[in-house]
């Protein structure tokens, strides 16, 4: 596989005097915070020499990563966890992906997504305003739960990734790309809008033996959501951001940029 | 040795959870050497080098975490289905729904798909999940090495489906919502919502402490064990 860096150019190894981190050429309050965090046993780890090699997180068999072309994936021959999709032209495709969802977000908790008329009386709500009306029934612990599945967490995994996208487009991403892209997969195991929209169906359908529903703009815009997050999530492929990254540790930050085990020539 | 057979842990490399790097504690920090048999290595080791995540070889004290969760998940299942969720007041009077009742109350020529949805997201999903959860827990903890490939198979789908548990949750908060049209009608959560939200944060939680890592680990050990003789 070729290196990762952009264009395929090899990246220079760079003195470690003017990054971040905790290095031994750093400044004396570096020094020292070093020192402190060896003796409280938080040094970094060692990367092993091989950077093909990985564990699986399913079974943690040790394995090769093979080369692989865009589109295609690597499974882990033990539990069939799926390691690695390569995709294609990943952060420009990701960033329309996510800039659209922004979009759509904003429109879809700004207009009603359900309205109803009962014997000449109106009712809409939105999604905060079913959270909010939870919230005023003493049901304040489901009503932050509501919210933040609903509209927290997908706000975080969509404006969470827009900052990985753009920062991760750089030559070389600083540290702080690092800790969003960490923590990037709780807010989508948390953001639920396809869930709600279920939700909502079966309400529609409860409320339709009362009442005339009238689907609200937003009720159509979330289910665009929907998809285009499933989109934004597979156009993804962490694994480019990763090996571009700047390192916690630079001091062993490996000279070429590549997680695949070939040297260039 | 063949690194082909071998897990990280054997061979005292830690994978990131965090970036996927694996790496290797610096001399010295992990005393109990790993893949020794009993020796799982202590709490805290280094950190990642790439993301500075800190490193463990198995999530901490990850049986005793995902019992935890699970034991409380179980807990409230009870009043979740006993109590109502929803609780309907019109000129007749107030009449209050229990998950099954709103289940039920679905049910009709038109409705019945979205009843049977609501009734394997709400009834069947949260208890399949217990018990599933469970099971894994007690054959990793007893070390079985028996249908790892499918105990791992349903980790994953325990993990997938366990999201739309929250279904009903939502149902009720929009019904609630919407249906506010005193003094005809008005619709209000009833006390077992709460139980039922906990029900699925809990079991959310229980499988996010467990390691599916631990299920292979005495089949790795045992692969080890049989090939001492090319390890020595
Ligand atoms: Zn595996
Ligand atoms: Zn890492």
């Amino acid at each position: 596989m070729q290196p990762t860096a952009p264009g395929g150019k090899l990246i220079p190894v760079l003195p470690n005097r003017n990054r971040k981190g905790p290095t031994k050429f750093d400044s004396p309050h570096i020094a020292i915070w070093r020192s402190l965090s060896e003796l409280s046993s938080e040094a970094y780890n060692q990367p092993v020499g091989d950077h093909g090699l990985i564990a699986c997180l399913h079974c943690d068999l040790l394995q090769r990563l093979p080369d692989l072309a865009p589109g295609a994936s690597a499974r882990c021959p033990r539990c069939n966890k799926e390691l690695w999709r390569r995709r294609e032209d990943s952060l420009n495709r990701t960033l329309a992906l996510t800039l659209a969802a922004a979009v759509l977000y904003v429109v879809a908790n700004s207009v009603p997504m359900l309205g109803l008329t009962i014997v000449g009386r109106d009712a809409s709500t939105t999604v905060i305003g079913g959270a909010k009306h939870l919230w005023d029934n003493d049901q304040q612990i489901v009503a932050i739960l509501v919210l933040f599945t609903a509209v927290i967490a997908p706000a975080l995994q969509i404006g969470l990734m827009l900052a990985i996208v753009l920062a991760g487009r750089r030559e070389r991403p600083p540290r702080w790309v690092g800790a969003l892209l960490r923590h990037h997969p709780t807010t989508r195991i948390w953001s639920m809008i396809e869930v709600m929209m279920v939700g909502v169906l079966v309400a529609l359908v409860k409320i339709a033996d009362y009442a005339t529903v009238i689907p609200g703009v937003a009720l159509f815009v979330l289910w665009v959501l929907v998809f285009l997050l499933a989109a934004m999530q597979a156009a993804f492929d962490s694994r480019e951001v990763w090996e571009k990254i700047q390192w916690a540790d630079e001091a062993q930050r490996p000279a070429a940029g590549d997680g695949m085990a070939k040297e260039p020539a | 040795m063949s690194p082909a057979a071998a897990t990280a842990m054997q061979q005292g490399l830690q994978s990131c959870e965090g970036c996927g790097l694996l790496s290797r504690p610096m001399p010295g920090e992990d005393e109990g050497r790993p893949g020794e048999d009993e020796g799982r290595p202590g709490e805290d080791e280094g950190r990642c080098p790439r993301c500075d995540e800190e490193l463990v070889f198995r999530k901490s004290a990850s049986f005793q975490r995902t019992w935890a969760y699970l034991i409380g998940a179980a807990i409230c299942y009870i009043p979740a289905n006993v109590l109502p969720v929803l609780t309907t007041t019109t000129a007749a009077g107030a009449e209050s729904d229990t998950i099954m009742q709103g289940v039920v109350l679905l049910w009709s020529p038109t409705g019945w798909p979205l009843s049977i949805i609501v009734l394997v997201a709400s009834i069947m999903i949260p208890s399949a999940k217990i018990l599933a959860l469970a099971y894994l827990l007690v054959t990793a903890q007893r070390g079985s090495v028996a249908n790892n490939e499918q105990r791992v198979r349903l980790y994953r789908m325990v993990e997938l489906i366990g999201r739309w548990s929250m279904v009903d949750v939502f149902v009720d908060t929009f019904t609630a919502a919407l249906i506010q049209l005193q003094p005809l009608m008005s619709v209000e959560p009833g006390p077992g919502l709460i139980f039922f939200a906990a029900v699925v944060v809990l079991t959310m939680l229980a499988v996010e402490s467990f390691d599916p890592r631990l299920i292979w680990d005495s089949a790795s050990s045992q692969a080890a064990d049989s090939k001492e003789v090319t390890y020595a």
